[in-house]
C-alpha cells in the first residue's frame, strides 16, 4: 500500500500550491507550529517531570493533570493543525521523507503510550495522587514519553534537510526502501 | 548598533568554522536547541500562567517558581550554550539580520527582568503583590520570551 498517488494528487491542489508559494503564510505557520511548542510541548514535560518525580512533587497528580491539560490539549490542537497545513503545502517530499516518517511512527508510539497510561496506572491514581514519587508504571510511562517527544521534535526539524530526499540519488538502499523512493533502475 | 569587529572576529574563530563546515553539527546543536525550547517553556509558562491565575492556582506562586527553577537555569544554559554554537556559524548573517538584532533585545531585556523584578515578585510572599502587578509581569514575561522566540524563529527565513 502507498500513499505516494493520494500525496501527488495533493500536492496538485489549489490550496496546497498556494501555500507551498506563499511567501509570508507557510513561515507564519513554521513560526507559529515551533513557538506552540512551548505550550504543549512545554506542559507535557512538566507533567512527564512529575510522573518521574523530578519536579512539583508535592503537587498531586491529579492537580497537575486538571490544572496543565487544558493548556497541552489546546497547545496540541494548534500542533496538529500547523502540522497538517505544513504537510499539506508539501506532501510528496515530506510523505517521502525518513524523517517525517520516523515522526509520524514516533507519534503514534507517543499516543498509545498515553493511552495505555490513562486506561491503566492513571485509573488507579486515588492511591499514589500525593506520592512524591509515583510508582514505577507511572515514572515508566513519563520517561517513555519524554524520549518519544524528544525523537518527534528532532526529526521534525530534521524534515527540513534534504540529505536523504528521493531526487538526490544515489541513496543507500535501505534509504529509499524506508523512504518509499520509486527508483527507475538505469 | 553592533561592533562590526565582534562579528568579524566571531566569523573566524574556529569553533564557527567546524560548525559552518560540517554537514550536520548545525543541525544536531539546532536540534539540541529545539528540545532545550520544550523544557524552558514549561518552565516559564507554569510559572507566568500561575501569575495570571491559571494552571496551577492552588499552588503557592513561590512554590511553582521554587519548582520550575531548575528546570529553567538548566534548560537556559543549554539554550544559551547552543545558540552561541549557532550564532558562532554564521556571524555575519546575523550581523546583517534585523530579526538577531530584535532576538538579543528581547533576550538581554527578558534575562535582566527575570533575575530582577520577576524573581522577587514571585518569591514574594502570597498576597504580599497585588494581583494586577503579578498578571503585569507575567504578560511583560511572556511577551519578551515570544519575542525572543518568534524573531529567533525568523533568523533563518531572512536570506
Amino acid at each position: 500500500m502507498t500513499l505516494l498517488p493520494f500525496c501527488e494528487w495533493l500536492a496538485g491542489t489549489s490550496g496546497s500550491t498556494a501555500l507551498r508559494e506563499s511567501l509570508l503564510v507557510y513561515p507564519l505557520l513554521e513560526t507559529t507550529h515551533v513557538l506552540t511548542l512551548c505550550v504543549f510541548l512545554g506542559t507535557a514535560v512538566m507533567l512527564d517531570l512529575r510522573l518521574i518525580g523530578l519536579t512539583l512533587v508535592r503537587v498531586p497528580m491529579s492537580e497537575i493533570e486538571r490544572r496543565l491539560g487544558p493548556w497541552m490539549l489546546g497547545g496540541f490542537l494548534v500542533m496538529a493543525t500547523t502540522g497538517m497545513l505544513l504537510f499539506y503545502a508539501i506532501p510528496v517530499r515530506s510523505y517521502q521523507s525518513i524523517f517525517f516518517r520516523t515522526k509520524i511512527v514516533a507519534l503514534v508510539l507517543a499516543g498509545l503510550n498515553a493511552f495505555v497510561f490513562h486506561s491503566t496506572i492513571d485509573r488507579r491514581i486515588a492511591e499514589w495522587d500525593r506520592d512524591p514519587v509515583p510508582p514505577r508504571a507511572a515514572r515508566r510511562a513519563g520517561a517513555r514519553s519524554l524520549v518519544l517527544w524528544a525523537i518527534i521534535v528532532v526529526a521534525g526539524r530534521m524534515i527540513a534537510y534534504n540529505w536523504f530526499d528521493c531526487d538526490k540519488q544515489p541513496q543507500p538502499p535501505i534509504v529509499n526502501v524506508l523512504a518509499g523512493c520509486v527508483v527507475r533502475p538505469r | 548598533m553592533w561592533p562590526e569587529a565582534f562579528f568579524q572576529w566571531a566569523e573566524a574563530t574556529t569553533l564557527g568554522e567546524v560548525i559552518r563546515n560540517s554537514s550536520w553539527a548545525f543541525a544536531v546543536i539546532e536540534s539540541c536547541h529545539l528540545l532545550a525550547l520544550s523544557v524552558i517553556g514549561g518552565a516559564v509558562l507554569i510559572v507566568d500562567l500561575r501569575l495570571l491565575g491559571f494552571g496551577l492556582r492552588q499552588q503557592p506562586i513561590a512554590e511553582v517558581a521554587r519548582d520550575a527553577r531548575p528546570w529553567f537555569i538548566g534548560s537556559l544554559i543549554v539554550m544559551l550554550v547552543t545558540g552561541a554554537g549557532l550564532f558562532l556559524s554564521e556571524p555575519m548573517k546575523c550581523y546583517a539580520s534585523t530579526a538577531f538584532a530584535v532576538k538579543m533585545t528581547c533576550l538581554a531585556l527578558v534575562l535582566v527582568f527575570t533575575f530582577t523584578v520577576r524573581r522577587k515578585v514571585t518569591m514574594a510572599d502570597d498576597g504580599r503583590v497585588r494581583p494586577a502587578w503579578l498578571k503585569l509581569v507575567a504578560l511583560v514575561s511572556l511577551a519578551l520570551w515570544f519575542g525572543v522566540g518568534a524573531s529567533g524563529r525568523w533568523i533563518g527565513f531572512s536570506a
